[in-house]
């Protein structure tokens, strides 16, 4: 299109009636012509290369989005889908009847308690590495690096295998270790049959596996505080932890509110992991939010259901990320 | 002088090693899981499905890779995840490479909007995602195809692709560009010969953390897809668990020949990848 648009108008504009009397000066100076074409498409150019991904988006992403709402307002079930027949529209029903749900607190409190615990030790163990990797001799930094790269980019689901084989009941590691400790028998422990341990031993999972992405955001972040101000509350009289407060951590906030507000939303997705350790089959006191949605469509069959429970989950996040919100905002206000 | 010199010097010194020692058990600690799964890996069975766990394997053997690639749809699931990952990179990087140039270089009406929508779409969860891009499908047919899949990846990665290439291209001088259109060039011409060669770094950056996303994820390519032949690789270490138990040697090789390839491209370009990650975060 805009290949068209140079050729249509580029014989025009020197004859055009309305053309302003500069037009006729432009034309008559070889590179001017050019800077004329130039600025006439590059008005359309950008919403051509735009456009790609705008539709990507919208059918991949926004339509669904869109009709998440929507289901959330009907009754869809496994049966519509093969019968395509439209399903009935229901109202706050879908709200209503999982919000009055007992089952469904408890899942948004064990949820709760899951993301947050995951969500604070990621952070801190994270921001400590990153600070611990400022202090340590380059070969010792290289190391460290290295193996969170490779942590970071273990598939999910291999991750988890190595942990359900780490704590297997007969065979795994951590059961013979604790049970050498003198007056300790671990022998066979099952560390899932209590749904806390087990959501214990996935938090651990969960934790070791975003350490690396938090460590490394951080530490590149501790690179940018300028020396010259850590070295002037120095000698202003500031120790450790007061430097660390009112020096270093008011550089990096922005990249720890970041990471911060993804882990959040990160491990509000958590369902893999507890899949492939619950042999698919996960008991109902390992539900999670994403869990709990994922089971209301595809075991209970009823979508309807779940888009409500996704909707509520979004609403609920979004409360947590207001600030990053906020952040955002911001955003093309300072370019 | 020199003494008291000597003296901060050899404490500093003495404060690194303490330092050291610290990252050496971080070091440990991270990587121990990895390395458990490359020893069990490598040992023969009686020694994984043993009630006396060695730190060390007493012998090495190739068995358990032989084994995992010998397990059903290996092959067909190698060939599900290649095709699903590289058409959905190629097909994220395009786009995502127009549009982060059109945000990067143009001021133009609604660019604004355009990336705190790409920022926004990445803070909902994929799991409220499902259900309607299952339906939609269904309607559509794509159920078991893999340009389901593909377009899913290709439109899950395509948003922070854009912001990481949006990040490399700022930092291109504009002068470049411009000194380029004065010799003669047009706007496209000048980016195809004087920004593209000097983005390709960032570009491959973008590309291997796009793939990694697609060749990890797991939830859409197990709904979507239902034959045994066009799982990913994800899905198919799925297979190891059964009824009788789980066979974790094979396992732990299958999980490593899955792992190798992305842990491999990742580790030669993480620093770029780990500053487009935050570079949102810092410019705002």
């Amino acid at each position: 299109m805009s290949a068209a648009d140079t050729h249509a108008t580029e014989p025009v504009t020197g004859g055009r009636p309305l053309a302003p009397p500069p037009a006729a000066h432009r034309s008559a100076v070889p590179g001017r012509g050019r800077t004329g074409r130039r600025t006439r498409q590059s008005r359309s150019l950008p919403y051509l290369l735009i456009t790609p991904a705008l539709v990507i988006m919208a059918g991949v992403l926004g339509y669904p989005l869109v009709d998440t709402v929507v289901l959330s307002f009907q009754d869809e079930r496994r049966g519509n889908l093969w019968l395509h027949t439209s399903p009935p529209w229901v109202g706050f029903d879908q709200y209503t009847s999982v919000l009055t749900d007992s089952e469904f607190w408890h899942v948004v409190l064990r949820t709760f308690l899951f993301v947050a615990g995951c969500v604070f030790f990621t952070m801190v163990l994270g921001l400590l590495v990153a600070l611990l990797m400022q202090r340590v001799s380059d070969w010792v930094r290289l190391m460290m690096t290295s193996v969170m790269i490779t942590v970071w980019a273990m598939p999910l689901l291999v991750s988890s295998s190595i942990f359900k084989f780490m704590f297997d009941s007969d065979y795994g590691l951590v059961d013979q270790l604790l049970t050498r400790l003198p007056g300790v028998d671990y022998t066979g422990h099952n560390w899932f049959l209590n749904p806390t341990s087990g959501l214990t031993i996935i938090a651990i999972l969960v934790i070791w596996g975003a350490i690396p992405f938090i460590a490394i955001s951080l530490y590149s972040a501790l690179t940018q505080v300028p020396k010259e101000l850590e070295e002037a509350a120095r000698i202003d009289g500031a120790r450790g932890i007061g430097i660390f407060r009112f020096v270093t951590f008011p550089v990096i906030k922005p990249v720890f509110v970041m990471t911060t507000t993804l882990s959040v939303i990160w491990d509000f997705g958590v369902l893999g992991q507890i899949l492939l350790m619950r042999n698919n089959l996960p008991e109902q006191d390992y539900q999670l939010l994403g869990l709990y949605a994922y089971v209301q469509a595809f075991t209970v069959n009823s979508f309807s259901r779940s888009a409500a429970i996704s909707i509520i989950t979004v609403l609920l996040l979004s409360c947590f990320s207001i600030y990053y919100l906020r952040q955002l905002l911001k955003i093309g206000e300072v370019e | 002088m020199s003494t008291a010199a000597k003296v901060t010097y050899r404490s500093k010194k003495k404060s690194r090693a303490g330092w050291n020692v610290l990252g050496l058990i971080t070091f440990v600690i991270m990587g121990f899981p990895v390395y458990w799964m490359i020893i069990t890996a490598l040992r023969p069975s009686q020694e994984i499905l043993s009630y006396h766990q060695k730190l060390y394997p007493s012998s090495v053997t190739f068995d358990q890779f032989k084994r995992a690639i010998d397990m059903p749809n290996f092959w067909d699931n190698v060939k599900s995840s290649v095709i699903i990952s590289l058409f959905s990179v190629v097909i994220a990087i395009g786009i995502g490479l127009l549009a982060a140039y059109a945000i990067g270089r143009f001021r133009f009406w609604g660019r604004r909007g355009l990336m705190i929508a790409l920022l926004l779409v990445q803070m909902i969860p994929a799991t409220s995602m499902l259900v309607p891009i299952y339906i939609q499908l269904n309607d559509l047919g794509g159920l078991n195809e893999y340009w389901g899949v593909i377009a899913v990846y290709a439109a899950s990665t395509l948003p922070f692709s854009v912001w990481m290439l949006r990040g490399f291209i700022i930092n291109i001088p504009r002068e470049l560009e411009e000194s380029a259109m004065v010799d003669g060039c047009s706007q496209m011409a000048a980016f195809r010969r004087v920004v593209l060669p000097l983005l390709a770094p960032g570009l491959v950056a973008a590309a291997i953390y796009a793939l990694m996303t697609a060749w990890n994820e797991y939830l859409f390519a197990y709904v979507l897809l239902q034959d045994n032949d066009k799982y990913t690789l994800s899905i198919w270490l799925l297979k190891f668990t059964g009824q009788r138990g789980t066979d974790y040697g094979a396992l732990m090789a299958g999980s490593i020949l899955i792992a190798l390839p992305v842990v491999f491209f990742f580790l030669l370009v993480q620093r770029k990848v780990a500053a487009g990650l935050t570079a949102g975060a810092v410019k705002g």
